[in-house]
């Protein structure tokens, strides 16, 4: 799709060139979106539209910019991007464009080019032969890389409604604990369902992304997240040391922070069992060998062993041990993050601030997401720091992994409902 | 007491082709010429009362004699014309020159932008229509706008024959309209249906659009137009106006009539 935008100023309205202009966009096999309308506040004042003409080819778009000219259509003075190198390693130009989580293009060389890894916070690298432009964390920027300045040839496109009426259509931040959860669950049920499909009958692959935190575990949800992932409905995990400790404890132990899960009591000695666990499989060398030697024979990290799931697990200030495969650094963790994204076409946030914060500021504003947390300030922040889109939902992780898994065939203990 | 912009035709004639009626094997007679230039003077000054002024000739600009392209005028401003064939392009100085020693406040546009005054630039009090796409750029609107505070619609013309707006439209004292539907695209013939009720609205033959009949010139009840006209003529007359038929073959060589020879001053 190629774009270009012009301009129409006059009395466009009352004689219809408007109405003409459009018409013969539309009738030449182009689109167009309306992207600024002032109408005259008098008869005597001239109105004023500023319209993006939408095509599939450039000669098709050539075509209808030609025959739009004689009704007063003016092409927009475009300008290419300006760039400045960056000064050293890790260091940007002072006047670097600060990206945001939207669609964006970039103007090189006379065209518009989409700028890939759309991620906010970031700045804008150009790369010749072939021409490209993505977004770079700060700390990757190389001494020597063109850095996109200022905000000239740079152009941000608002999200376009989706196309499925669910709830996740209107992509709007909606927080609160007296909404019905039922609909919510049931559409990202469906959605789930349709990524699992697609990945089975060879549709250009769509991965789901579960960033949680430990009071999945603690809170009872573990066999249902385990059952989510062994039925191959998650295929990215973003946790932190304690998600994984806790969980091979309730393997080893049957025992989350030392509570017993089964007699919900302190049993003895139980605050040590965590640290028991990550000494025993920092001593067996990493959770795969754990699991595929039966020390860890079920629950969630044992499903994503079975199933290559994606783990990426970033560690944090107060962490014991950690567990082996937990990245400490928190740049290396950030770039794993990054690298695990691509094909992410759904992400649901459950139960933690730390990585619910982090997974949904590293997200384009186009993937839909979901934010569980029983505290509704979690799900607040999240849109605070931006992530406008995530789709709020104030319930216990349990629950909502429980019902999901419902949703979606599993029959836990209690039988089927 | 109305005042009309015209110019002596000495030195009219067909020298190039820039529309369809210009023939330049199709010579003009000048003896008759200057006689039917004077016979529409004649009416205009003692039959209507028109107090007409004159702009001299100038060899080599046989088109001059088209006062209706000198630009446009009203409020004391006038916006001289931005011809898009270089052959007219030579006269926009005269006329110019002619707005500056007559007291009007000159108001140029940029000399890309085309725009050919009264030619395709028409109207009511309350609003004007202006012709584009054959000679004017309808971008000129957006800029006469701003400089007269009025509401401007322009129409597309889409047939070669009737170039310019005042050669299918031509606004009434009454409120009433001549004009030739065939010459506009399907949104201009709606934008006049939309903005002049059908009571007002006169629709001419072809046959008499073709002699120009809508190439009239309105002073209070009375409209000097073509002669050949006889269908105009009776619809004009069923409306209360006063017609005057002349014979103006001669202009009409070059694709002009009664009123692309005038200009009106105020």
């Amino acid at each position: 799709m190629v774009t270009q935008t012009v301009i129409l100023n006059g009395h466009i309205i009352d004689s219809l060139i408007l109405a003409k202009v459009l018409d013969a966009i539309v009738m030449l096999g182009g689109r167009f979106d309306l992207l600024e309308v002032k109408i005259g506040e008098t008869r005597e004042v001239s109105s004023h539209v500023m319209i993006q003409v939408k095509a599939e080819t450039s000669s098709l778009l050539g075509e209808i910019i030609e025959a739009i000219q004689p009704h007063g259509a003016t092409v927009e003075i475009e300008h290419d991007c300006t760039v400045q190198a960056a000064p050293a390693d890790g260091i940007l130009p002072d006047a670097f464009y600060a990206s945001s989580h939207f669609p964006t293009q970039v103007r090189l060389n006379g065209q518009w080019i989409d700028v890939d890894r759309v991620e906010m916070d970031l700045a804008i690298v150009v790369r010749q032969n072939p021409l490209s432009a993505s977004m770079i964390p700060m700390a990757e920027v190389k001494k020597g890389d063109l850095i996109v300045t200022g905000s000239e040839g740079v152009r941000v496109f608002p999200l376009e409604r989706p196309h499925e009426r669910d709830v996740f259509g209107f992509m709007e931040a909606q927080v609160s604990s007296e909404r019905p959860h039922r609909h919510i669950i049931c559409d990202i049920a469906n959605r789930m369902r349709k990524i699992k499909q697609g990945r089975e009958t060879g549709e250009p692959l769509q991965k789901v992304l579960l960033a949680g935190g430990p009071a999945i575990v603690h809170a009872g949800g573990r066999e249902a997240l385990a059952w989510l992932i062994d039925s191959g409905y998650i295929h990215v995990l973003f946790c932190g040391n304690a998600l994984a400790a806790h969980d091979m404890e309730a393997g080893i132990f049957g025992t989350s922070l030392g509570y017993s899960l089964g007699a919900g009591r302190a049993v003895p000695h139980g605050h040590e069992h965590h640290l028991r666990t990550i000494n025993r499989i920092r001593g067996i060398g990493s959770i795969e060998t754990a699991v595929e030697s039966g020390v860890v024979h079920d629950g969630i990290m044992a499903a994503c062993v079975h199933r290559g799931v994606n783990v990426v697990m970033a560690g944090t200030i107060r962490d014991d041990g950690p567990l082996p495969g937990v990245i400490t650094d928190s740049i290396h963790a950030q770039t794993a993050m990054r690298a695990a994204l691509p094909g992410v076409g759904l992400v649901l946030l459950v139960a933690s601030t730390l990585h619910a914060v982090a997974t949904g500021n590293l997200l384009p504003a186009t993937v839909p997401t979901v934010c569980v947390d029983i505290n509704p300030a979690v799900p607040t922040k999240l849109s605070d720091r931006g992530s406008f889109q995530a789709v709020g939902l104030v319930m216990d992780s349990s629950s909502f992994l429980g019902e999901l898994a419902r949703e979606l065939g599993w029959e836990d203990k209690e039988g089927p409902r | 007491m109305s005042r009309l912009l015209m110019c002596r035709p000495d030195y009219f004639g067909i020298e190039y082709e820039i529309n369809p009626w210009m023939r330049i094997s199709n010579a003009s007679n000048p003896t008759t010429c200057q006689a039917q230039w004077q016979a529409l003077v004649h009416v205009l000054e003692e039959d209507i009362g028109v107090k007409v002024e004159y702009i001299e000739p100038v060899h080599g600009l046989p088109d001059l004699v088209f006062t209706a392209n000198a630009g446009i005028v009203a409020r004391g401003k006038a916006v001289p014309s931005r011809f898009r064939h270089p052959e007219r392009r030579r006269e926009e100085q005269y006329f110019e020159q002619w707005f500056e020693r007559h007291g009007y406040e000159v108001v140029r546009l940029d000399p890309d932008l085309y725009f050919e005054g009264a030619g395709d630039l028409l109207g009511f009090a309350d609003v004007w229509f202006g012709g584009y796409r054959q000679r004017s750029d309808v971008r000129a609107y957006t800029v006469l706008t701003e400089i007269f505070h009025k509401e401007i619609l322009p129409l597309e013309l889409i047939n070669p024959k009737f170039y310019h707006l005042d050669t299918c439209f031509c606004p009434l004292s009454g409120g009433d309209v001549l004009y030739f539907p065939g010459a506009f695209d399907s949104y201009a013939q709606t934008v006049i249906e939309a903005r002049i009720e059908s009571t007002r609205r006169v629709p001419v033959p072809s046959v008499e659009a073709e002699r120009f009949a809508c190439n009239a010139v309105c002073v209070g009840r009375h409209v000097v137009l073509p002669t050949g006209c006889p269908e105009t003529t009776k619809l004009l007359e069923g409306k209360g106006y006063l017609p005057h038929q002349l014979e103006l073959d001669e202009f009409l060589k070059a694709g002009g009539s009664a009123k692309c020879l005038t200009l009106a001053l105020d």
